[in-house]
């Protein structure tokens, strides 16, 4: 057979199993093996809310997609390759690979019973209805445990190193060197030596497989990734929003508070922060949503870098009190990594769900600021931005990030501290004769951060209206219009402070393409491919949610359409049409608990230039 | 001996000059009923600061919602009134955060054991270092008189003119049964003993609870008048004290001593009969059982345990987080960001 080698730019590989199968470990080490090798990677880990659902059941399939290559910047609409460990994940994944790609599955999983409960009448691998892709189907269990068998493993053991199986497979279409995905086994089962070993020894078994029976009519050859001159390394969102809040603490000078409580798939973050008390984390796994917030408030008050995480429910539990720390004005960090709803919806779909309840979801009038992370490494700096934001302007700051984002992973370009901007709040000084709890600056309206022990400011604040200025408890009515008023400006007045807009792609085109949050990567890629095409189309991601952007208006003012492209029904789109009444929004909207395909993307910005007169 | 710790009573920085309750007066004007059992707490607590010694810029108070919860705004030190139910979970981050604060809730029987349930055990159960004033007059008086989880069973509230339905909340059996080593029990008729319990409150490091059996003269006048009562007081109130036999009555001719089945009031004969087998009080035993049934005395057939109930020495979350945090600090690699940006598998694009 001769082998044909294909030149791609990028690569989209995606690994499906049961649950109990270890398609995560398969994905992560390939996408680290692919990492090292010098591509771009995106990652993303798909699997079901039950956490081992019944054996070969569409319901129990578990997935790790995986994208490598060059700019890499969404997890890719359409699978390459396929590892399909069972009927049942086959069948459910089959939607995403296109004709012409690869599959790579285990014959020994096609007995009768699996069909059926995977819901196939006959047998796809011998039945012609998968005729027009490249499928690959050995006896994976079969060779896999033969291998592990011969190495000392039991029978059971043996059974569980398919997967490696698969993986050599795998690195030997991709011309991958097998001493990286080695050297990640031995940290993996540190300890447990003689495991490792005989993983090796399956993963070298596919290997071989691969190459000597020449299973697979094409290759990969990965073009070379031109990333920036650094340091890299593997981030997932949620690793990276812990470590920015971390950064943040550290470039303040103060400790960080994280008061927070389980929840998907939000809990990473929790997680990750609970491991590094070696940077004076103080983690606080709380007995519900509002103590998690609750007790970061105390903390803010007490003079901490404080932060709550959390996923929509959460984030509904905590509305109560986000009021209190908008009316105590006290810097605060909510991070919510949002997940399908409305009530608990879907746990491990992602969506752009939250976006009305961040911006309104308090009583009375509460306004604090709204950023979202547009992909797993800019989480860091937007999680470090919320705090720097939080402290300076002494207000809450909810960060959006959503579960694609945030369990999903990219390549991270190291910064160094010293380049991250510096944090100055407003402290109050000890014994200053002019203390008043509710005085601001004149221009920024924002308060003093008068921290109990401190000597001389001995204050109350609290949730009831009080007096500008002395902060006394007031009904009086025209102290609450007033205070209200601050309240909203002090917000609104930040924008003048902040970055401005900036607009991708073909700026003068007629038509302005809008997204926010975790969609950049689609949408910019989308837009992309339609100037590639001679057609015109301008970008403006948003990451600057409240306040906008100063220049959005005139932004705005230069094109004849403007399309916002969400993962909800409308929410960014209906907040535009209230801030900036003055301009007409189209919407394209999906509300599937999946991300955007750039092909669908592409299919809408044609729609809306095609109508442009 | 044993190791000086870093943390707690022993501590805290002491106040250079003798304070005074001037130090501690508010310029806001007290807006609490007439006759309201709130006013005595708030000078036994007043009084009881300035004799802790701590600087006065240590003391740092946290309420809820009710009229318990306008404490903060009496008394001049840091405050926070936070919202309903919370203050024990906004009290939780306040102690995390500044571990050289003396923290004081100051709380109801509706803000700490309905809304805030969960916030009050939990607190409890992590021995956090503040001290909880719980204000116990079994009604809602700032929503106006409707039952709460320590209304007794059958009070007629304006939201249950037949009678409550429910069993109430004893608050000495939940505080022990949610882990906690400190509870006593005090009432407002005796402003001199809610200072000299607050004081036991204060010196406790760990989580103490004082619940203080307090009137509410709109809405629940009399509720707590078997026990305070001029006539019946000597019978149904039994003080505690550590290392004193439990005696009770005008003559001190009752005590309370250990049956099979329980515990039970002894008359002691008039040269002395039946003292022996009355019970020593020892508060700082760390099994809580006979706590536990002490808490659980109830007129008519017992008095009701004041003072100093259970006093356990355990370590404090935050002792047992610095600790934590000290070993992670003394023998990770990990030092700052930059370490952890670094760490793990990282690689040099050229």
């Amino acid at each position: 057979m001769s082998k044909q080698i294909l030149e791609k730019e990028s690569v989209v590989v995606k690994f499906v199993g049961d649950s109990g199968d270890g398609m995560q470990l398969s994905g992560t080490l390939f996408s680290d093996a692919a990492a090292l090798a010098g591509n771009d990677i995106a990652t993303f880990p798909d699997y079901p809310a039950e956490i081992r659902a019944p054996h070969n059941t569409i319901a129990g399939v578990s997935g790790f997609q995986v994208h490598i290559g060059k700019e890499t910047r969404i997890i890719g609409d359409k699978c390459d390759v396929l590892v399909a460990m069972n009927p049942a994940s086959l069948r459910a994944n089959l939607k995403w690979v296109d004709k012409g790609a690869t599959i790579i599955t285990d014959c020994d999983a096609y007995e009768e019973k699996a069909l059926e409960k995977a819901g196939y009448t006959s047998n796809p691998l011998t039945d012609g209805s998968l005729s027009s892709y490249c499928v690959v189907a050995p006896n994976i269990t079969t060779l896999a445990k033969e291998t592990a068998l011969a190495n000392g493993l039991d029978n059971k053991g043996a059974e569980r190193t398919k997967n490696m199986f698969c993986l050599g497979m795998i690195y030997y279409i991709f011309n991958f060197e097998l001493d990286t995905p080695f050297k990640l086994l031995d940290k993996r089962f540190k300890g447990k030596a003689h495991i490792a070993d005989v993983n090796k020894k399956v993963m070298q078994a596919g290997f071989n497989f691969a190459e000597t029976m020449e299973v697979f009519a094409s290759t990969f050859q990965i073009s070379n990734v031109q990333l920036e001159k650094g340091r890299y390394r593997n981030i997932t969102g949620n690793e990276a929003t812990a470590w920015g809040l971390l950064a943040a603490a550290e470039k303040v000078g103060k400790e960080l508070f994280l008061g927070s409580y389980p929840i998907t798939p939000a809990t990473e973050i929790l997680i990750e922060l609970a491991k590094h008390k070696s940077l004076g984390a103080q983690v606080f796994q709380a007995e519900d949503e509002i103590a998690g917030i609750c007790s970061a408030i105390g903390a803010s008050f007490a003079g901490a870098v404080a932060c709550t995480t959390t996923s929509g429910p959460g984030l509904s539990l905590k509305t109560e009190a986000i009021g209190l720390a908008v009316m105590t004005e006290l810097p605060l960090v909510i991070v919510d990594v949002q997940r399908a709803g409305p009530s608990t919806g879907m746990p491990t779909k992602s969506e752009q769900s939250d976006l009305n309840l961040a911006l309104f979801g308090r009583n009375g009038e509460a306004p604090c600021i709204v950023l979202a992370a547009a992909s797993p490494s800019d989480c860091f700096y937007k999680a470090y931005n919320a705090a720097k934001l939080a402290m300076e302007n002494m207000t809450p700051v909810i960060l959006l990030t959503d579960g694609n984002t945030g369990q999903g992973s990219e390549l991270f370009r190291i910064p160094k501290m010293t380049d991250m901007l510096p944090i100055n709040p407003p402290y109050a000084t000890p014994n200053d004769p002019d203390f008043k709890p509710y005085r601001r600056d004149p221009e920024t309206l924002v308060r003093q951060w008068a921290v109990p022990g401190m000597e001389g400011l001995r204050h109350r604040i609290g949730g009831l209206e009080k007096t500008d200025v002395d902060g006394l408890v007031s009904t009086d009515p025209q102290n609450h219009a007033k205070m209200v008023q601050l309240r909203s400006e002090k917000v609104m007045r930040l924008a003048n402070r902040l970055p401005k807009q900036n607009v991708y792609g073909n700026v003068d085109a007629d038509t302005l393409i809008v997204s926010w949050g975790g969609t950049k990567g689609a949408v910019y890629t989308a837009c992309k491919e339609v100037n590639n095409t001679g057609k015109a189309v301008a970008h403006a991601h948003f990451s600057q949610i409240m306040p906008l952007p100063y220049n959005t208006a005139e932004i705005f003012a230069k094109y004849k359409k403007i399309l916002v492209c969400e993962l909800n029904s409308g929410q960014f789109a209906n907040y535009l049409r209230m801030s900036l009444p003055n301009f007409k929004y189209e919407q394209y909207n999906k509300i599937q608990g999946l991300p955007f395909t750039v092909q669908e993307l592409v299919g809408a910005i044609n729609n809306v230039i095609n109508n442009i007169k | 001996m044993g190791i000086k710790p870093k943390m707690g009573y022993q501590a805290m920085e002491r106040s250079d000059v003798p304070l005074t309750q001037q130090d501690f007066s508010s310029d806001q004007m007290v807006k609490w009923c007439p006759g309201c059992g709130d006013h005595a707490i708030l000078s036994a607590v007043a009084k009881v600061f300035p004799e802790i010694g701590y600087k006065k810029e240590s003391f740092c108070i946290v309420s809820g919602i009710g009229c318990s919860s306008r404490f903060p705004y009496y008394v001049n030190t840091y405050g926070f009134h936070s919202i309903h139910g919370r203050a024990n979970a906004v009290a939780t981050g306040v102690c995390i955060a500044n571990k050289h604060l003396s923290v004081w809730v100051a709380t109801g029987d509706g803000d700490s054991l309905a809304i805030g349930g969960n916030h009050f055990i939990h607190v409890i159960r992590r021995n956090l270092d503040l001290n909880i004033m719980l204000f116990n007059n079994k009604i809602y008086g700032l929503t106006k008189g409707q039952y709460s989880p320590t209304s007794d069973m059958g009070s007629v509230t304006k939201t249950s003119p037949y009678g409550t339905i429910e069993q109430p909340f004893q608050v000495g059996e939940l505080v022990i049964g949610a882990q906690g080593t400190f509870f006593a029990r005090a009432i407002d008729s005796n402003p001199k003993f809610i200072t000299e319990v607050m004081f036991e409150a204060a010196k406790h490091d760990g989580t103490s609870v004082v619940e203080i059996l307090q009137n509410c003269v709109i809405f629940n006048d009399g509720t707590h008048d078997l026990i305070t009562g001029k006539e019946t007081k000597d019978d149904y109130q039994l003080i505690l004290r550590h290392g004193e036999k439990m005696l009770f009555g005008k003559n001190k001719e009752k005590g309370i001593r250990m049956r099979k089945h329980g515990l039970e009031v002894v008359e002691i004969g008039p040269n002395g009969e039946g003292l022996e087998k009355v019970l020593v009080h020892d508060m700082y035993n760390p099994n809580p059982g006979v706590h536990l049934m002490l808490a659980k005395m109830f007129p008519p057939h017992f008095p009701i345990a004041l003072g100093v109930i259970r006093s356990a020495n355990f370590p404090t979350y935050e002792l047992l987080l610095q600790q934590q945090i000290d070993d992670c600090k003394a023998t990770s690699k990990i030092k700052c960001v930059d370490d952890l940006l670094n760490s793990g598998d990282t690689w040099e694009i050229e």
